[in-house]
């Protein structure tokens, strides 16, 4: 048989040694004390430890990919000043209230934004799962947990840079929030619970199409289920249904109240979701998590199948 | 096989899987598989495609669960405790990968934190390993720019960060040129050398006579063959004489020939110019072989002595050939084999 080792370089004998555990350890060559935590009580700690190892790795692809983030970035960045400039020439300020049209398109801008977020989340999860990277994460003794927390982390500090660079390019446009303080944050707030309820669906969906081939597709979902909505224009402007539709997307919600809270004209249409987005733009996100949430969860369980 | 209590120190047995079984709907795709890995070897797991080799794997690694029977790996039972399994276990090849769009330190930096070595551990166990499978030059570049073995090396130390009890490679050389697959088994070696068990899936039968002691060929979810790749051989039967004639018009005399010194029938084939028997006594046929011969007068291009292959025992036991032929494209994987059996020599 040729097993008989042509090695030069030794290697290091020693074995993990588990807590509790006699297996051998150290060997001759064995630099570093492979020594591991196997407590059950402090699987609470290592979850918190191992997403923000998680973390950590999806900042430094950013890093380590600058024109990852310009795409990320410049998107929205094109896209407000696509509607800001070419269309607002053609659009009425709406329903009369004060304000040009890039007043009130600008919380659209940052609600857009937000909800094809879930794509991105998507796109990631589908590719580490086509690539085998989850499996190896499985087959670790890490917090499964952590695995999914980890990129919804990543996906919300990413959200708040988007965001960032959103307001600066509105602010330069001539957008101001009227809101205070309190109030302003409380918009970004909003959006921010908008998009942490759409890493659900995002996970779910990565974990459910094939392929990031496939993945790709899901911007033809994503673009009517946008534009159906207040988010670029006023749900009075469309046909009787349609505009009922619009109104009741969950983003038209986030899009009025932020409207709201910046103190930006809303273009009222009278409908009773409309006079409560405050309040629907809280519980359309939570409902949003309550489904797919546990699906994502359900999902990621049957990787063991 | 020995008793042997799977949870004693002293265990003779890296890997104990009795009557596993694994539904997927109707089918079984395990069903009533036994292995036993002995420590400190490298035991290959051959069968075609649909086999069952991956959902073995996956069940032994904690991927899958299983739906029936037993199995403990490192002393673990890996159904009533997967988290301590996960932790004397390593899992490379086709279904565990690197991150590609991190660097070689930062994968294993990243792998090292969340086997829990903690930040300054992980620091050094990354630096320690990228030196012994020889990348240190390259730690600091993207993986995605990696030559093919080189990915594949900083797969196998990913695995190897706990320096696991148990090492399962599944299908660790597939695509790879014929350097690429010399790095890998050189590693592989290496590994064993220090004490780790392997479990090697593999669709090239050349790979795992070169790394195996022992073989288990799975069919239809059921081991159907346990042996060293020596027995299994000589199960297909022993060694055959093999007569290469310059004229394909000498080869009645060849036939002859070798007719007079073997004990069973020759066999012809023409269009290969190639006579062929089996043998008892090797080195006696050759020398009698080659004498007999030259006093007909008969031009011998080559004279070999073949020892059956492990292709030979695949095709015997299963009715049909390795799950690399003829299934992926055509040519390019039995030429990476054929080559790399040059270089291996």
């Amino acid at each position: 048989m040729s097993t008989g080792s042509r090695t030069t370089t030794a290697l290091d004998g020693g074995h993990a040694r588990v807590d509790g555990d006699h297996a051998p350890s150290g060997g001759p060559h064995a630099r570093v004390d492979l020594t591991v935590d196997a407590a059950d009580e402090n699987r609470a700690r290592w979850a918190v430890v191992d997403t923000w190892t998680l973390v950590r790795r999806e900042l430094t692809h950013y890093r380590r990919q600058p024109v990852m983030i310009l795409w990320q970035l410049g998107f929205p960045i094109i896209s407000v000043l696509l509607y800001g400039y070419v269309f607002s020439g053609a659009m009425k300020p709406p329903g009369g209230e004060s304000g040009g049209y890039r007043d009130f398109l600008m919380a659209g801008m940052f609600v857009m934004t937000m909800s094809f977020g879930f794509m991105n989340t998507a796109a990631a999860v589908v590719a580490g799962a086509s690539k085998g990277v989850i499996d190896r994460f499985r087959s670790m003794p890490m917090e499964p947990a952590a695995v999914v927390a980890g990129r919804g982390v990543a996906d919300l500090l990413v959200a708040c840079a988007e965001l960032a660079i959103l307001a600066a390019t509105a602010l330069a446009m001539g957008w101001r929030s009227g809101g205070g303080l309190t109030a302003t944050v409380g918009a970004f707030g909003l959006l921010l619970l908008l998009r942490f309820s759409l890493i659900w669906v995002g996970v779910w969906l990565g974990l459910l199409v094939p392929s990031p081939e496939a993945a790709g597709g899901l911007y033809a979902v994503a673009f009517p289920l946008t534009m159906i909505s207040s988010i670029f224009v006023p749900t009075g402007s469309m046909p009787g249904w349609l505009g009922t539709v619009a109104s009741w997307n969950p983003i038209s919600s986030t899009g009025t109240a932020a409207r709201e809270l910046f103190g930006n004209p809303v273009a009222r249409d009278g409908s009773w979701i409309q006079d409560h987005a405050l309040l629907m733009a809280v519980v359309w996100p939570l409902a949003i998590t309550a489904v797919f949430l546990p699906l994502a969860a359900r999902r990621f369980r049957q990787l063991g199948r | 096989m020995e008793k042997v209590a799977d949870g004693s120190p002293g265990r003779a047995y890296a890997v104990r899987a009795e009557g596993l079984i694994k539904r997927y709907g109707e089918k079984r795709a395990l069903d009533g598989f036994d292995l036993a890995v002995r420590r400190g070897t490298v035991h290959g797991l051959l069968g075609p495609n649909g086999a069952g080799k991956t959902t073995a794997v996956r069940i032994l690694s904690t991927l899958s669960r299983l739906d029936g029977g037993r199995a403990v790996v490192a002393g673990v039972d890996v159904a009533a405790d997967p988290r301590g399994a996960r932790r004397r276990i390593g899992l490379a090849g086709q279904y565990a990968a690197v991150d590609e769009q991190l660097t070689g330190r930062q994968n294993l930096e990243m792998f090292g934190r969340l086997f829990h070595l903690g930040g300054r551990r992980a620091r050094l166990r990354a630096g320690e390993l990228l030196e012994r499978f020889e990348l240190t030059a390259a730690a600091d570049q993207g993986a995605d720019g990696y030559s093919g073995g080189m990915r594949r090396r900083l797969d196998l130390a990913a695995s190897m960060i706990l320096a696991p009890e148990v090492l399962f490679l599944d299908e660790p050389t597939t695509g790879l040129d014929p350097r690429g697959r010399g790095e890998v088994w050189d590693a592989v070696r290496d590994m064993v050398a220090g004490g780790t068990s392997v479990l090697l899936t593999t669709q090239y039968l050349d790979e795992a006579d070169r790394l195996a002691s022992r073989i288990t060929v799975i069919d239809r979810g059921r081991a159907i063959a346990d042996d060293t790749p020596a027995a299994l051989k000589d199960t297909v039967g022993g060694d055959r004489i093999e007569v290469v004639v310059t004229h394909a018009a000498e080869l009645p005399r060849a036939r002859e020939a070798v007719d007079r010194v073997c004990r069973g029938a020759p066999a012809t084939d023409t269009a290969e110019r190639r006579v062929h028997a089996p043998v008892a006594d090797r080195v006696a046929a050759l020398t009698e072989v080659a004498r007999v011969l030259q006093d007909e007068g008969v031009q011998a291009e080559d004279i070999s002595l073949r020892r059956p292959s492990l292709d030979d025992v695949f095709l015997r036991l299963t009715g049909h050939g390795a799950d690399g032929d003829g299934t992926d494209g055509g040519g390019g994987g039995a030429q990476a084999v054929h080559t790399g059996k040059e270089i291996a020599k």
